[in-house]
């Protein structure tokens, strides 16, 4: 924890000096929630830390920045110590170690634990047939995976990572307001400053990702595409259950469904986003101010992603074909590798970041 | 490797890469030579954060009632009307080339009408302007200083550069001096100061020696501003020699009292309000033996102004303070016990001059007179942190260099800091050197243009 200790003081000493400039406070809501502290609790922060958007405006305005003797570097810090609120939100706390160096062996073991898991079913069903030959009509995908075998997992695994994920937030608002209660409308707020990334903006002179020299706009349109796609993915997912249950339509759903419609434009924005966000992420720069554990995250989270928007656009356009078994097979793996590294990965990042906007727009409105 | 260029701009900080636009903008080629390295670069303009204009709201007549407010009536009026007038069309001019603005200001000073702060600081707006020569594809050379600058028989000039070891020539048909004054240059400031000089802070950057400078005297330009005269104020102790800009100022000194070495008060902490207050005590600190203050408060204080980015000391009682700060306790409890003893009660309002003063000190605290009585007590050890010099060279409204006998040196133009001893003889107005370096950065890039295409 020695390392740790020395996080928390080296944050302490840098916020100390960003508190005591303020040139910083017009690009977002990490510097006013800076500037209107006198001391920085380790709980404190970690809200700072979430509210952070990484856009990095602050480090090319920043007057302080290595060789000057101050050695101020934002991104860095609070990359470095995002990943430790991440850690530290794990549940059980014994799993606070899959977040770092070794991660990317654990979602590949993950992914091939779930495909096993899928395999030994099929092959528990005596279904090993269903695999090679083309399904059609009514009911298909359930002829290679038997819907309790999808229902039950999908229910198991989202019940748990919705409960460590919430919990995180739940302990992040408590740890930093405890006294207070917030609404609906401070929720909807800070969903909606979430949603449309406002603090990515750098102010409005855009986001120095990946590039330090020249601003631009791609990281934020890229992610709030892949944002768009994980809802219109889950709106699909909720109108075909509800097709299914309600109306007794069983899938696979012809191409001008609602299913199909949202689940295509869904897996498409998934595509685009995690694929274009991985391609900034390959520039060397963008790496720079970032701790190389929460690098590989965000990879392992991006590929997850792609190959999940991947799989299952391709099961849409070859679910006639023999290949669609092995096809279902493989994106409903990746879905349930998504799902077990959700709480133990980049993904903690959604709720700890709505946690940080709430609370930012609660300490707003007490100053005004 | 350039050797030939209609405009040469000495220094890369705000009135440079504004002359070396405005030099575009009018059809010329330009080199702009830089000491510092792409990090450092900007001179003192890094480390400022916005510009004072004149608009509708904030009419040219009372800026200049503002200006001479704070330096005294030793300013050229009509260059100081002249630039200010300009000032107008600055927002828009900079906008044009991609600066932003900080949308509402949320700090403690009010300047909103008379102020526009640039988004992020002075090198957030650097960053914009060298982006724009960086499209515009002008060449900067980085870590290079100016060692010469020969007339030839045309009126243009031979330009010696040096870039490490390495020297080099480049032909010019214009110099345009933005270089600073020469706040950095120790040898310098102790030939103004003497011993007292090694004592001092310098807030800004290491490079301005004040060699170019130094050569527009010695070519008789004529010299404006007082030669030993600096903008100050407190900082930190604790602060680096160079480049620790906003965050080591001390701003405690009005909330409680301030002693000297010998634990004595020395000035009224009470006397001054924004803008000035951040003007005076870095000169009165020169003055006080040793060069040392320190700046005392109680937990009354605590949190209520911005502090530096050094923690205060702090102990649980004035003597034991004392010690902290190696000062004699029973002088300190002393000055403390007459300082309290003095205090009065009435309604204390750090917002405004609240009257709040003692009564029947000999070296009164007119505003703001709490008694020092709450325990934690805090202090700040503090420095003279010098911001720049006063001293430049004479320049007209065409930006050109005007030498001792009134009359105009040939091809040699000036832009910022190196003249901003004609507007600014003492004091300071918070903005103004922004707008002084923007306003004759334009016009000494134009006129310098002009100048080659003509010779």
């Amino acid at each position: 924890m020695q390392q740790d200790v020395n996080l928390l003081a080296e944050a302490q000493r840098q916020f100390q000096i960003c508190s005591s400039c303020r040139y910083c406070e017009g690009y977002c809501a990490t510097f006013p929630a800076i500037e209107s502290r006198t001391a920085f609790p380790a709980a404190d922060v970690a809200y700072i830390a979430n509210l952070c958007h990484d856009c990095r405006a602050c480090f090319q305005a920043c007057m302080y920045t290595a060789p000057h003797e101050f050695a101020v570097d934002i991104p860095s810090l609070l990359s470095k110590t995002r990943l430790q609120t991440y850690r530290e939100r794990a549940i059980p706390a014994t799993w606070q170690s899959l977040f770092g160096g070794a991660n990317t062996p654990l979602a590949v073991g993950v992914a091939i634990v779930a495909l096993a898991a899928l395999l030994a079913a099929i092959g528990a069903g005596g279904r090993w047939g269903a695999l090679e030959q083309a399904h059609i009509g009514p009911g298909a995908f359930y002829k290679v995976v038997p819907f309790l075998w999808m229902l039950v997992p999908a229910i198991v695994l989202s019940a748990w990572a919705l409960a460590v994920l919430s919990d995180g937030a739940r302990r992040l608002i408590a740890d930093v307001v405890p006294h207070a209660r917030p609404r609906a409308g401070d929720w909807l707020g800070a969903l909606k400053d979430g949603m449309e990334l406002v603090y990515m903006k750098g102010g409005g002179g855009g986001c120095y990702y990946p590039e330090a020299g020249s601003p631009s706009n791609s990281r934020r349109v890229l992610h709030v595409g892949l944002v768009a796609g994980i809802m219109f993915a889950f709106a699909a997912t909720i109108v075909a259950a509800i097709q299914q249950d309600i109306f007794e339509q069983l899938p696979p759903y012809p191409f001008l469904s609602a299913p199909v419609l949202l689940g295509t434009l869904g897996g498409v924005l998934i595509l685009i986003g995690s694929i274009g966000l991985l391609a900034l992420k390959a520039k060397p720069r963008a790496r720079e101010l970032e701790d190389p554990a929460m690098v590989r995250l965000d990879i392992l989270f991006l590929a997850l992603l792609a190959i999940v928007g991947a799989t299952g656009l391709l099961l849409l356009v070859l679910r006639a074909t023999a290949l669609m078994g092995p096809l279902l097979v493989l994106h409903l793996a990746s879905v349930a590798a998504l799902f077990l590294t959700a709480p133990y990965g980049k993904f903690m990042h959604v709720p700890l970041r709505l946690a940080s906007l709430l609370i930012f727009r609660l300490e707003e409105a007490a100053r005004k | 490797m350039i050797d030939d260029v209609d405009v040469l701009i000495a220094g890369g900080g705000n009135a440079g890469v504004c002359a070396t636009l405005s030099a575009i903008e009018h059809g010329a080629s330009v080199l702009l030579v830089e000491r510092g390295d792409r990090d450092s670069r900007g001179g003192n303009s890094k480390y400022t954060r916005n510009l004072r204009c004149a608009t509708d709201l904030y009419p040219e007549e009372e800026l200049l009632a503002d200006l001479i407010g704070v330096t005294g009536t030793g300013l050229d009026v009509d260059l100081a009307k002249f630039t200010i007038k300009a000032s107008r069309e600055l927002p828009a001019w900079m906008e044009s080339y991609g600066v932003r603005w900080q949308a509402a200001f949320r700090g403690t000073m009010h300047l909103d009408r008379t102020n526009r702060f640039f988004l992020g600081g002075g090198k957030a707006l650097l960053n914009v302007y060298y982006r724009a020569l960086e499209a515009r594809r002008v060449p900067s050379l980085y870590e290079t200083k100016v060692i010469e600058v020969a007339n030839q028989s045309d009126g243009s000039f031979e330009v010696t550069l040096e870039h490490g070891e390495e020297r080099t020539r480049v032909h010019a048909g214009a110099f345009v001096a933005a270089s600073g004054g020469y706040e950095s240059n120790y040898e310098w400031l102790g030939r103004e100061w003497g011993e007292a000089a090694s004592q001092f802070i310098i807030r800004g950057t290491s490079s301005n020696d004040g060699a170019i400078l130094k050569m527009l005297l010695e070519r008789g330009g004529q010299p404006r501003g007082n030669p030993r005269g600096f903008h100050s104020t407190a900082v930190d102790a604790r602060s680096p020699r160079y480049d620790g800009g906003i965050a080591t100022r001390v701003d405690s000194i009005p909330h409680g009292i301030a002693v000297n070495r010998d634990a004595k008060r020395f000035y009224d902490e009470g006397e001054m309000i924004w803008p000035k207050r951040y003007a005076v005590w870095g000169r009165l600190i020169a003055e006080q033996p040793g060069q040392i203050g320190y700046s005392l408060y109680d937990a009354k204080a605590y949190g209520n102004f911005v502090p530096p980015c050094y923690p205060p000391i702090q102990a649980p009682t004035i003597e034991a303070l004392a010690g902290e700060l190696g000062l004699d306790p029973k002088a300190l409890g002393a000055t403390v016990n007459e300082y309290n003893a003095h205090t009065t009660s009435g309604t204390f309002d750090m917002g405004k001059l609240d009257g709040l003063a003692t009564q029947g000190l000999a070296l009164p605290k007119s505003n703001w007179a709490r008694p020092i009585d709450t325990p934690p007590y805090y202090a700040y050890a503090v420095r003279p942190g010098i911001t720049f010099t006063y001293l430049g060279v004479k320049v007209d409204t065409q930006a050109r260099v005007i030498d001792t006998r009134d009359q105009p040196l040939p091809g040699i133009f000036g832009a910022g800091e190196v003249m901003a001893g004609n507007l600014l003889t003492e004091g300071y107005l918070a903005g103004f050197g922004m707008t002084i370096g923007t306003v004759f950065g334009r016009i000494a890039g134009a006129e310098a243009a002009k100048y080659a295409a003509r010779c």
